[in-house]
């Protein structure tokens, strides 16, 4: 029963997503939300997801407020230097290996989309085996305060939620 | 767009300013790709367009069709969703690739791995 509850809801949430989506409700439209809805559970079940659980759901509006917040700047950030003329000699990009202590994977999978989605930073790569993490930043001045902002701003406030 | 004609003007101007500022950020994203150098840089002018651009374009989108009620807003919350989701994996798979590759040919700009994992291929070795 444990193990077919998640199932359950993946199911009944993807019946309720393709009702609101298509805003139909023909035997049609039931018959195929159904059959995708079971399917598409089924694949999640058999790929075994690890188990998620969530701590402090409290600080998640802070959080995604402060994302926002983030990707309009390095947006505005980003913009500048693509359109300023010339800016390319003086702007230096590079890597940036920052040491993570999340180990868990849902917690990884929110920091590489917080990253990739603010402009001027992409995930590149996670070392599983020391736990190390590839960044590439378009505007690179100091890579120590990449790997404090990187750590403060994001790491340890999703490690409250994930871990 | 049959009803934009019904849209009122106090409506209208903020759903035009959004519309153009996402398309300015997109065209700003397709600049970099050509004003940039190297190909990392250009993996970031993209999400200019992936993040605010298409933010901003969705924002005038709930907008105009909830003052036109003609539906619920939950299209746009889900494509912003899936957006966040996806957007990585597909820049995180471009980048590894490229990583790897430069590694192959042992460019002087990309990092070498970290120190643990030629360690591990020497004990099996």
């Amino acid at each position: 029963m444990r193990r077919r509850l998640p199932t359950c809801v993946a199911t009944l949430g993807l019946f309720a997503m393709w009702l609101l989506l298509t805003g139909n409700v023909s035997p049609g439209s039931l018959l195929l939300g159904a059959v995708l809805a079971i399917a598409g559970s089924a694949a999640l079940a058999a790929l075994a997801p690890p188990k998620l659980s969530l701590r402090r759901l409290s600080s998640v509006p802070g959080l995604l407020r402060d994302i926002l917040v983030e990707i309009v700047r390095s947006n505005n950030a980003v913009a500048r230097i693509i359109l300023r003329p010339g800016g390319a000699k003086t702007r230096r990009s590079g890597f940036v290996r920052v040491p993570l202590d999340m180990r868990s994977p849902y917690g990884l999978a929110a920091l590489a989309c917080i990253l990739t989605a603010t402009p001027g930073t992409v995930w590149v790569e996670y070392d599983s085996s020391d736990g190390t993490m590839l960044l590439h930043v378009l505007d690179l001045i100091d890579e120590e305060a990449w790997v404090r902002i990187v750590k403060d701003r994001w790491e340890r406030r999703l490690m409250e939620i994930f871990e | 767009m049959t009803h934009a004609a019904d849209l009122p003007l106090w409506a209208a101007l903020p759903v035009a300013a959004l519309l153009l500022l996402g398309a300015g950020l997109a065209l700003a994203g397709s600049i970099g790709l050509v004003r940039l150098r190297s190909f990392y840089d250009r993996m970031h002018a993209p999400t200019l367009g992936t993040t605010l651009g298409i933010g901003c374009v969705l924002l005038a989108s709930m907008l105009c069709f909830s003052i036109l009620q003609s539906r619920l807003v939950l299209h746009e919350i889900l494509i912003a969703a899936f957006m966040v989701i996806t957007t990585p994996v597909t820049l995180m798979l471009l980048a590894r690739a490229a990583v790897y590759r430069d590694r192959q040919e042992g460019s002087r700009e990309v990092p070498p791995l970290p120190p643990a994992a030629p360690r591990a291929e020497r004990t099996e070795g």
